[in-house]
């Protein structure tokens, strides 16, 4: 079963040299100065008995974001939460549309400034808090902005932040790739049997050698 | 694959490798003409296909910048992507869903059957459905036409035995897995379909046909073909006399070739071949190339499109084996006690997740939307496909404003739904609903149709060069050494796909070149 990497690969260490054997010092966001200056990792755990439990590596999920803050990923991934409400869909899920943002705001200024004026102004709207506001506010102020280019980008985002990765798959039963299995002419292509079956001269018998 | 110098003015140059350009190649080959095909795309093959829908567009689409203009709901949604069809070896026979229909006898006198419609350019085809049968039987014999040649009906999935069972329900009595180009059992050196669901990201099984591993290889083996891919023609050029000599292509490199030619003739699909006809206007041809008539980019039609999607208590898995293997046939006739003009086809469609998601209804979000990609696995769905109406004012034209990568003025297409067009699809979404309530649906939606992967009519054949731009065989009026090989010559739409009717033509347009070099004639 193919594996998606959730979390961001920290920088790869040089191998250690033969010649000093002297491990060289790797280059980790964990100083205090670096979270100071905006960098954030999301962290949350996948719900035991969920469809990706049994498919994750581990059952804790972690994203680091390189641009956007922390309180500014988990924004975006409320925002995400209200604008395609799916109860059956992990956190894990929308925090990739997080990182996806965060990328789009790495490599273009313009992107930056506007997914953070956005944020800014969802938290203003609630009040202070979008992230701590409850659902019905949160729905309420994401309504409202319907129609801004905030709003297009991040609903843009989701369609395939949200829709087009193996976990969304496994969660809507789509199982994506069929041709390295043979496709579907021994796996149920035509299973269906809560209705009548077709005549055969409307669907003729597969030919099956 | 042979070599021809590129001022070898003997060679008959064919741009685009689609249904049109791979077809007469082969056809031209078999005959022993010495063919250069330049295709702008890249070469893929059955190995390389990619059974992911967003990275299968990413190999396949056309992506080159275009625009779009007009009252449509494409150039709202879909701005920069008026139509999903293919820059590969191949055209959007990779791409396509494998439907292989013949045009009904009426459609080819739309204008005498319909009358003058206001608003519309509606004219009779110059050839007659009599005219075109004996090629549409070599077509159908070629691309292995299922219930066509003693070839058995596909068997039919689950979103197929969903159509039916609603279908019956209502009384319809041409509902059945459709006239396909996939192969049902083993055929033509190729294997029998193995209901993979990925039939728009390229045949992985090569059960489907596409020129990309039919038409070229043989072509190829005649010796008589040389497949340039990655060649992407900016210019049609001609001598003194007005005849085409030689085309001006970018190579994979990016640098500017010229390649001598005895004939050309362009099968880019309907915006690059007029596009292409325009930008190469010269001193002698102020609009264009085989523009007197003031049609090259005219009368584009994209059929009238939507689909349908239910949602059943039970599971369907639509996505499960071939993605467009069912039709109801009985809406396909011209009726005007519906309330509009031609008929439509009811196809079986499915989408993947992914695609679900970016097509259902672009740019919605909210509780609704997510209703319905939770119950992905329990939904049906179907493609509304008929006749639209030709207008004038609907049309291809060089965008000034805008640039390609070579620096020439994108293709703009403009369209605007005609009355009939609306009536037409308010009708089919209607009896596609009723035909998944008959079925059990919980719920049924209507899509709105996607950027256009029929695209029609903009170099129309003719009687006369005062309002068409091509004759019966696709020679342009103007140019006799210049023919249209693509979707472009329909002079109107019929509610068929068109790919069957294409490769018809390209049958009927080689043996006609074939004469006409002969006789010296071109």
């Amino acid at each position: 079963m193919r594996v998606i990497s959730i979390a961001s690969p920290v920088a790869e260490a040089a191998a250690c040299g033969e010649a000093s054997g002297e491990v060289p010092k790797l280059d980790l966001p964990l100083t205090r100065r670096r979270f100071l200056e905006g960098s954030g990792i999301l962290m949350g755990r996948i719900a035991a008995g969920s469809a990706l439990y049994a498919l994750a590596p581990s059952p804790v999920w972690a994203v680091e974001l390189k641009t956007l803050s922390k309180d500014e990923g988990a924004a975006l991934m409320k925002m995400g939460r209200v604008l395609f409400p799916h109860a059956k869909l992990s956190d894990a899920v929308y925090a990739l549309l997080a990182k996806d943002l965060d990328a789009k705001a790495g490599s273009d200024a313009g992107a930056a400034k506007q997914l953070r004026e956005g944020i800014a102004a969802l938290n203003q709207a609630s009040g202070g808090s979008f992230v701590k506001a409850s659902e019905k506010k949160r729905r309420e102020v994401v309504k409202a902005m319907a129609g801004q280019p905030f709003f297009a980008t991040v609903r843009g985002q989701c369609i395939t932040s949200l829709y087009d990765n193996d976990m969304a798959y496994a969660t809507f039963g789509y199982p994506g790739s069929a041709w390295e299995k043979g496709g579907y002419i021994t796996r149920g292509f035509q299973d269906l049997k809560w209705l009548p079956a077709p005549s055969l001269a409307a669907s003729p018998k597969p030919y099956m050698g | 694959m042979a070599k021809f110098d590129q001022n070898d003015e003997s060679v008959v140059v064919i741009i685009g490798s689609g249904a049109g350009g791979g077809t007469l190649a082969n056809e031209l080959c078999q005959k022993g003409v010495n063919v250069v095909v330049l295709e702008a795309g890249a070469m893929q093959s059955n190995a390389s296909f990619i059974n992911d829908e967003w990275k299968s567009f990413s190999q396949l689409a056309w992506l080159d910048a275009r625009t779009t203009s007009g009252n449509w709901r494409v150039a709202k949604d879909f701005a920069g992507l008026p139509a999903w069809i293919c820059k590969t070896v191949g055209g959007s026979t990779t791409h396509w869903a494998g439907a292989s229909l013949r045009f009904q006898e009426h459609e080819f006198r739309a204008r005498t059957v319909y009358g003058d419609i206001k608003g519309a350019s509606l004219m009779d085809w110059p050839l007659t459905f009599k005219d075109l049968e004996p090629w549409y039987a070599k077509a159908e014999d070629k691309m292995g036409v299922t219930r066509t040649n003693g070839i058995p009906g596909l068997p039919g999935n689950n979103n197929f035995k969903v159509m039916y069972a609603g279908a019956q329900k209502l009384g319809y009595k041409e509902c059945h897995t459709g006239n396909m180009a996939i192969n049902s059992q083993p055929r033509d050196g190729r294997g029998r379909c193995m209901q993979l669901g990925f039939c728009f990201q390229g045949c992985k099984s090569g059960a489907k046909w596409s020129t990309l591993y039919t038409e070229l290889p043989k072509a190829e083996a005649t010796g008589k073909l040389d497949l340039r891919p990655q060649s992407h023609v900016v210019r049609i050029e001609h001598n003194e006399a007005g005849k085409v000599s030689g085309v001006v292509y970018r190579d994979k490199d990016g640098k500017e070739q010229r390649q001598k030619a005895r004939i050309v003739a362009v099968a880019g699909n309907s915006i690059e071949t007029p596009r292409l006809l325009l930008m190469s206007a010269s001193e002698k041809f102020k609009d264009g190339l085989a523009n007197s008539s003031g049609q090259v980019g005219r009368n584009y039609m994209r059929h009238m499109t939507g689909s349908v999607y239910a949602a059943f208590k039970e599971p369907v898995h639509m996505y499960r084996g071939t993605t467009m293997a069912g039709i109801i046939q009985d809406e396909a006739r011209h009726d005007t006690k519906r309330g509009f003009a031609g008929g439509y086809e009811m196809e079986t469609l499915s989408l993947g997740l992914p695609f679900m998601a970016a097509f259902l209804d672009p740019g919605t979000w909210g509780d609704e939307f997510a209703w319905w990609m939770d119950r992905y696995t329990h939904t049906a769905g179907m493609w509304l496909v008929g006749e639209d109406m030709p207008r004038e004012s609907n049309r291809i034209t060089l965008n000034t404003n805008v640039k390609d990568q070579w620096g020439n003025p994108v293709p703009n297409v403009h369209f605007d739904d005609h009355e009939n067009d609306v009536a037409m699809r308010n009708h089919a979404f209607a009896q596609g609903e009723k035909v998944y309530k008959a079925a059990g649906a919980v719920r049924t939606y209507r899509t709105p149709p996607y950027p256009s992967t029929h695209n029609l009519g903009t170099c129309r054949m003719g009687k006369t060069a005062a309002d068409s731009v091509c004759n019966s065989f696709g020679q342009t009026h103007d140019i006799a050494n210049l023919f249209i090989s693509d979707g472009s010559q329909f002079t109107t739409g019929g509610a068929e796909n068109p790919t069957l009717t294409i490769v018809t033509l390209a049958i009927r347009q080689a043996d006609y070149i074939a004469q006409q070099m002969s006789a010296r004639a071109i």
